[in-house]
């Protein structure tokens, strides 16, 4: 009862201690409480490096005056003895959007302009949001985050690429936000995702949202330089929220390293909210020098009872099932920092469980701690008041029965700011057990749970379970049981005392009224627990298994990353593509990465030899129009798009990278799509499987953008037309204005004096300048001509025309141009624009001296582009020698790489291909596929991981059957798709339907 | 090399003057001809190295080795083939030539009607014969296909196809071959724009959709013992299915999908069934054969749809279905179906490079793609009394490095290898000189 009082007096206290100095009170008298309160004899951990055991913290006002083994109380000091408890100074979650108001959808259909003035051009760029404009305190979430042993989160808007300042909330139910509010402004945040407010198409794209951030960042130093005559409440708020801590919600592995690229050209580091599939390139997240914050929404294992559905799951979801718990914990490993969320959690609750399934999956708990308190707290510039018990803290902390990060621990109170809010009433008994007891004969079995929070009650007599009810309140039970005879509704009534030792002793009411004692006692604990610990034990070593983390982390990924090899291949057919021809019975030696000898006879120590016999070599497949392995492909948010690059969304983990290495292909240039008339930047790789996305782009690479003409560009088959041009009338003046533009601006720039950086025109100039190169989307002889003209006006040239089907009936015209024609061998029919697509295009571009290559822009195509090429032999009666040029050389020449790929020449890179057969036969197989001396595809190694795949997949199927009989909740079975890319699929689509 | 080309040229300036935009489909057989020398390829699995072929009134009268046989060809017309090869003309299964003629105009798209059930809708009035896309596949010895509606549950009845004729009536071998049906899928996906889950889930309807289709065919079985005063024209057309008339062709991928779909047309005693794309199929290829089940596999050239699939996955499946004495067929269906189904013959050579031999390919896309679709007495393979439907290629047909064609023959008829594309090829190269 004492404590009871206790607990009143506390609750008082804190009305006291929030009522304001300077507000006006007509509730009754104005008293201030100044009394303290010591909670002692506890387990204390202060930070998570410091424990003090049997301490005293003693706190006043909300915060900590002291903490330590002896204390000296003041004598207004009110005490409460935790012995046998420990305390933790409570948890901060630094990523949420507490008590923030949901944004509401807007508009309808995709609009081109902003919708605001005064504010920044795009309605996704919003620094000047406030969360706390509307923030509304949600005592209901506040008590769920209790629960899990939060005590202060940082909130935000979650809505748009720029979200503006987040805040700082205590998470104390009994006062109001004058004493809530920590900071109102800790933090800017930013995301990649647009505002659901606007319907603003730009940006539509990753690529596009990154290329709008570094224009905004641009754009904001030049506005604080005072450039800019007219108001934008947007950049001002940008330019005033620098010095806060700014959060990215990237969500993914690779989104983390696209927005810490962002930052990096900015001199900005972003605190990086991650996507739990950290684990998987742990070098470049490193390298990225950000504290990350990490969800722990581990996915539940899917259910495979039904072979058939599990037969479609894919090794890379099982393997992500298996390993992100391991996450946290490989990322502690690797000295990367980082604070534990709740974020990404569907049911919040699912928080503990998780924490403890990454504290088993090997992460220490001295981490987790840390992740939880100091880390955020640093983070937020707030370690002097949040995150330790430290002198001065705020009086932040949780009250449990022991190591918070153990299953069994209970935690009773969730202190914040002074004010306690109860979990779980610590000072009820813990009746909890298995107790037996006899009555009229009969042997009964009761088994209690939850006794200190919500009682429930299992009785068994003999082999029958008994329908039971039970309350348990200050040390008494009530039971209710049916009695065991089903044909009867009569019901056994006990009540009894539980506060002597380990049983429960009071009276049964029998159904006949009868009285009869009651004794019940509690089996053997001890026994009881060594049995239920051993056989978690057990099922934990069995959970131990863990998948290997390959590269990329899915099926065909490499458990090391292959390295370059010598290699002597012996008595090939090569194919030279120089003026050497096809040379029979001929040796090839590979060194250091590069093409060392080519001869007959040769031999080198070191080498491992290789008979080709038989077989054909070749210089590895370039594929001139390719959109694989890249998150996006169009931004069509707006007619022009020379500010983003594929570059920065490339995609290192799409199996179609080694689809294509088994069909001999080497290099790529991935285009943007042809959405608008000004697409993107290219990345021309490698297909380096296993490499970092990065690390897959050309050293050096030669500069390309994408340009796109015709139906698809004048949005032919949408039934909106708002965007300029839709008209072909309308393509070349897009051009004429662009690049006007862009000669103004270079003119300006080159001047000297200051001028505002726009990334658009700087990448237009560098197509002035004559160091970035066209390949344009083209079909129509009309189009096609314009924009030789177009180039001409502006004295350039178009480096290469991408599809150009009708080439053909330009061919001498391409050819007086300079330009490169880049075609597909037989498609046509496919719109109103290929009506006169023909298959001897190749050949008469090619008879009339224009460079020429057959490329895919499709991820089956591209790896039998071998066939493709051979298809010109059939179609024009191209040699079948100039036929190979057209995948390889051709597209090096357009491609400016042929001076490093495309033919097998010494000193050039070792990028070849081994042929089963005639390398333009529909028979040949590529049996090894090299790029710089490393066997990416290998058909014999392609074999044992066929069954590598099959062995791992049946063990993980094994063990999430286990994670299902044990009762764990498991998910559906998802398929898992990858989408065909193509030259017109967007972000926001799903299924490409349509084609280039 | 100039000179020669220059002669070329002033020659197919006399055709395009004479040209149409559409090739004009050849006249009947008139006189009897005889191919002499070329390796002749059966279509059921044999060859003769040194070959004689006379083909009479639109039908094989002799398919000898020309080192045996001993015939007058004096009042012949006589090709020398000599290091030649000669095919059946190669037949497209699960087609859709001539109903759609350029994808991205819905004017020119005949390809599904709306509705669930239109088992009573028949592609065969729809096809173009002048279609330029179908004129395309001459030239590399594709020469007959099935024209089949696509869409809905029982998206219609398809008919069979000789592709050089002025209508759509002069061009059918054989009207209304069976009925399409899309069994139920497996998967079923998120409505994104509702907020779901864009991804591929288990379907929860499949049990109703399987019913449905289940109440379909009883309610069509008891139309048909019914008096019929009030017709009803899509119960009308499933009669076929009941009596053997008509084939019953099911659109199945998963292996799940295909065992259902089988049992199910076998419950319904229907007896002539095919598994449209198979993905899967090779995975109860037994079951199959026990069933008697043929399959059209999905294009070769397609990418695996899973992850974890073999890169090679659809280039071997045809191999794993023929070594388990499944008939197999090669469709085309997929993206740019219709222009692509030109390539038909590489399908089939790709399917060599993963196992088959050159024979049993050649059988996926003539003998097995006549048999299934019941055209197999006058189609399909190069035997006496057949129709005189085959080509003539300098190499071999089934690599695009030397599928090259002199002659092609429908019924006998010389039917022209020029089209829409050759034209243009020609006019162009003229005007460059080259």
């Amino acid at each position: 009862m004492i404590k009871v009082h206790l607990r009143l007096l506390i609750f008082m206290c804190s009305f006291s201690l929030f009522a304001q100095d300077y507000f006006p009170t007509n509730s009754g008298v104005k008293a201030t409480n100044s009394n303290y309160t010591a909670l002692t004899n506890a387990t204390i951990h202060v930070s998570p490096t410091e424990v003090i055991e049997n301490g005293t913290l003693l706190i006043k006002d909300g915060k900590v005056v002291s903490v330590g083994k002896s204390v000296n109380l003041p004598k207004n000091t009110t005490q409460i003895d935790l012995t046998g408890k420990t305390i933790y100074p409570s948890f901060i979650d630094i990523y949420t959007s507490f008590g923030a108001k949901k944004p509401e959808r807007g508009g309808n259909g995709p609009r081109y302009a902003a919708s605001r003035s005064g504010f920044y051009w795009n309605d996704h760029v919003m620094p000047e949001q406030d969360v706390m404009a509307s923030f509304k305190y949600d005592s209901k979430k506040a008590s769920e985050l209790h629960k899990l042993g939060f005590g202060v989160v940082n909130t935000h808007m979650p809505d748009g690429i720029v979200r503006g300042t987040g805040a700082l909330i205590a998470l104390n139910n009994d006062a109001d936000n004058s004493v809530r509010v920590v900071d109102g402004e800790t933090s800017q945040h930013f995301s990649f995702s647009k505002s659901v407010t606007s319907r603003q198409a730009y940006p539509s794209s990753i690529m596009g949202s990154m290329a709008l951030l570094r224009q905004m960042y641009n754009d904001a130093k030049w506005y604080a330089d005072g450039n800019i005559d007219t108001k934008d409440l947007s950049l001002e708020a940008l330019n005033g929220n620098k010095n806060l801590l700014q959060i990215f919600e990237a969500g993914s592995r690779a989104n983390v390293l696209r927005a810490d690229k962002v930052g990096d050209a900015f001199n900005i580091q972003y605190t990086i909210l991650g996507g739990g599939d950290e684990y998987e390139r742990l070098d470049e997240v490193k390298g990225t020098n950000a504290t990350l914050i990490l969800p722990i929404d581990f996915r539940a294992a899917y259910d495979v009872e039904n072979a058939f559905l599990a037969s479609t799951l894919s090794l890379s979801d099982m393997r992500a099932w298996n390993q992100e718990p391991h996450n946290p914990r490989l990322l502690a490993e690797n000295g990367i920092p980082f604070a534990l969320t709740t974020h990404g959690l569907k049911k919040k609750n699912a928080f503990k469980t998780n924490l403890i399934k990454a504290i088993e999956s090997g992460l220490s708990k001295q981490k987790a701690l840390e992740a939880l308190t100091t880390v955020p707290a640093n983070l937020l510039g707030k370690s002097d008041v949040l995150g330790t018990l430290k002198e001065g803290s705020y009086a932040n902390f949780l009250i449990t029965s022991g190591d918070i990060f153990d299953k069994k621990t209970k935690l009773y109170e969730n202190w914040v700011q002074g004010n306690a809010h109860v979990i779980e009433n610590m000072n009820v008994k813990d009746i909890d057990g298995d107790y037996n007891f006899k009555l009229a004969g009969d042997d009964y079995k009761l088994s209690i749970s939850g006794s200190t929070s919500k009682p429930k009650a299992k009785l068994e007599s003999g082999d029958k379970s008994l329908g039971t009810k039970m309350s348990y309140t200050d040390d008494w039970v009530n039971l209710t049981f049916k009695t065991a005879d089903s044909t009867k509704k009569e019901f056994v009534r006990v009540v009894a005392n539980a506060s002597s030792g380990n049983s429960l002793n009071g009276k049964a009411i029998m159904p006949n009224g009868n009285e009869l004692s009651f004794y019940a006692n509690k089996a053997d604990k001890e026994a009881e627990e060594k049995s239920k610990d051993k056989k978690e034990m057990d099922s934990k070593s069995e959970d131990a298994f863990m998948s290997p983390i390959t590269y990329p982390n899915l099926a065909f990924g490499f458990t090391e990353k292959p390295k370059s090899e010598t290699l002597l291949f012996k008595n090939a057919t090569v194919w030279t593509n120089e003026e050497d021809g096809i040379l029979e019975n001929t040796d090839i030696l590979i060194k250091n990465g590069k093409i060392s000898k080519i001869g007959k006879n040769l031999s080198d120590s070191g080498a491992t030899v290789i008979d080709a016999t038989g077989k054909h070599i070749t210089a590895g497949i370039i594929d001139e129009h390719s959109h694989i392995a890249a998150a996006s492909i169009n931004e069509g948010g707006q007619n022009s798009s020379a500010e983003v690059t594929i570059e920065d969304v490339l995609d290192d983990e799409d199996i179609d990278i080694y689809r294509n290495l088994a069909g001999g292909v080497t290099s790529i240039q991935i285009l943007h799509g042809s959405a608008n008339p000004i697409g993107g930047r290219s990345a021309i790789i490698k297909l380096k499987w296993g490499e970092a996305a990065d690390d897959l782009v050309y050293d050096n690479s030669p500069k390309f953008i994408k340009f796109a003409l015709g139906e698809n560009v004048k949005q032919s088959r949408s039934s909106r037309n708002e965007r300029f041009p839709q008209s072909r009338m309308g393509v070349e003046q897009v051009f004429m204005d662009y690049f006007s533009r862009a000669k103004a601006y270079d003119e300006a720039k080159k001047s000297g004096k200051p001028y505002r950086k726009d990334a658009e025109m700087e990448v237009l100039a560098e197509i002035l300048n004559k160091e970035r190169f066209i390949s344009c989307h083209s079909y129509v002889q009309s189009e096609i001509n314009m924009l030789m003209k177009v180039a001409e006006k502006f004295d350039f040239n178009i480096n290469t025309f991408t599809h150009i089907l009708e080439g053909y009936k330009v061919a001498d015209k391409m050819k007086d141009h300079g330009v490169g024609g880049s075609t597909f061998s037989d498609w046509w029919a496919y719109k109103y624009e290929v009506n006169d697509a023909i298959p001897y295009n190749a050949a008469i571009m090619h008879n009339a001296g224009v460079t020429v290559a057959i490329n895919s822009d499709d991820a089956e195509m591209s790896r039998r582009l071998n066939q493709e090429a051979a298809k010109s032999v059939k179609y024009g009666d191209i040699s079948e020698e100039d036929a190979l040029k057209f995948v390889t050389l051709n597209p090096a020449k357009l491609l400016h790489l042929d001076d490093r790929v495309g033919s097998l020449k010494v000193g050039k890179d070792a990028d070849v291909v081994l042929w089963s057969d005639h390398p333009l036969s529909v028979y040949a197989k590529a049996e090894k596929t090299i790029i710089e001396g490393v066997t990416y595809f290998d058909i014999e190694k392609d074999k044992q991981m066929r069954e590598a795949v099959k062995k791992e997949k049946n063990e993980l199927i094994n063990l999430m059957l286990q994670d299902k009989n044990k009762g764990l909740k498991t998910q559906p079975v998802k398929k898992k798709e990858k989408e065909l890319l193509h030259c017109d699929s967007m972000d926001n689509e799903h299924i490409a339907h349509n084609h280039n | 090399m100039k000179r020669l080309n220059k002669i070329n040229v002033i020659l197919f300036l006399l055709c395009i003057t004479l040209g149409f935009s559409q090739q004009t489909p050849a006249p009947k057989q008139s006189n009897t001809i005889a191919i002499v020398g070329a390796t002749a390829h059966i279509g059921n699995g044999k060859v003769i190295d040194n070959s004689i072929i006379i083909m009479e009134d639109g039908k094989l009268k002799t398919v000898a080795d020309a080192t045996t046989s001993k015939i007058d060809m004096t009042a012949m017309e006589v090709i020398d083939a000599k290091g030649k090869h000669v095919y059946p003309g190669f037949i497209v299964s699960n087609g859709t030539l001539g109903l759609v003629e350029v994808d991205a105009v819905k004017a020119s798209n005949d390809l599904s009607e709306m509705g669930t059930y239109n088992p009573h809708v028949r592609s065969i009035i729809a096809y173009n014969a002048e279609s330029k896309v179908v004129e395309s596949m001459r030239p590399n010895g594709v020469l007959l296909g099935q024209v089949v509606p696509r869409g809905g549950r029982i998206a219609g009845t398809s008919s069979i196809v000789q592709y050089d004729a002025w209508n759509w009536e002069d061009a059918a071998i054989k009207m209304d071959d069976g009925i399409h049906m899309n069994w139920p899928s497996s998967f079923s996906r998120g409505r994104w724009w509702l907020g779901e889950d864009p991804g591929l889930k288990p379907n929860k309807d499949y049990a109703k959709q399987v019913k449905e289709l289940n109440d379909y065919f009883n309610e069509s079985k008891s139309y048909d013992k019914g008096s019929k005063d009030e017709r009803h024209l899509p119960y009308e057309a499933m009669a076929g299915l009941f009596d053997g008339s008509k084939h019953l062709y099911i659109n199945a991928d998963d292996e799940k999908g295909i065992t259902d779909a089988v049992n199910f047309a076998k419950s319904q005693g229907v007896s002539n069934i095919t598994i449209i794309g198979g993905y899967q199929a090779a995975d109860i290829a037994d079951f199959l054969k026990q069933n008697n089940v043929s399959v059209m596999l999905q294009r070769v050239h397609t990418r695996p749809q899973l992850e974890d699939d073999d890169y090679d996955y659809t280039f071997k499946q045809a191999k794993e279905l023929v070594d388990a004495g499944v008939l197999v067929a090669l469709e085309t269906s997929g993206q740019m179906e219709r222009m692509n189904s030109r390539n038909l013959p590489f399908y089939a050579g790709t399917t060599v490079a993963y196992g088959l031999t050159k024979e049993q390919a050649l059988q996926l896309i003539t003998q097995n793609a006549a048999k299934i679709m019941g055209i197999d007495d006058m189609y399909g393979t190069l035997e006496v009394n057949k129709s005189a439907t085959l080509f003539i290629s300098e190499g071999d047909a089934l690599d695009m490095r030397t599928n090259k064609l002199t002659h092609a023959f429908i019924d006998g008829r010389n039917v022209s290898l020029e089209t829409h594309q050759t034209e243009l090829y020609k006019r162009y190269s003229e005007k460059y000189g080259n």
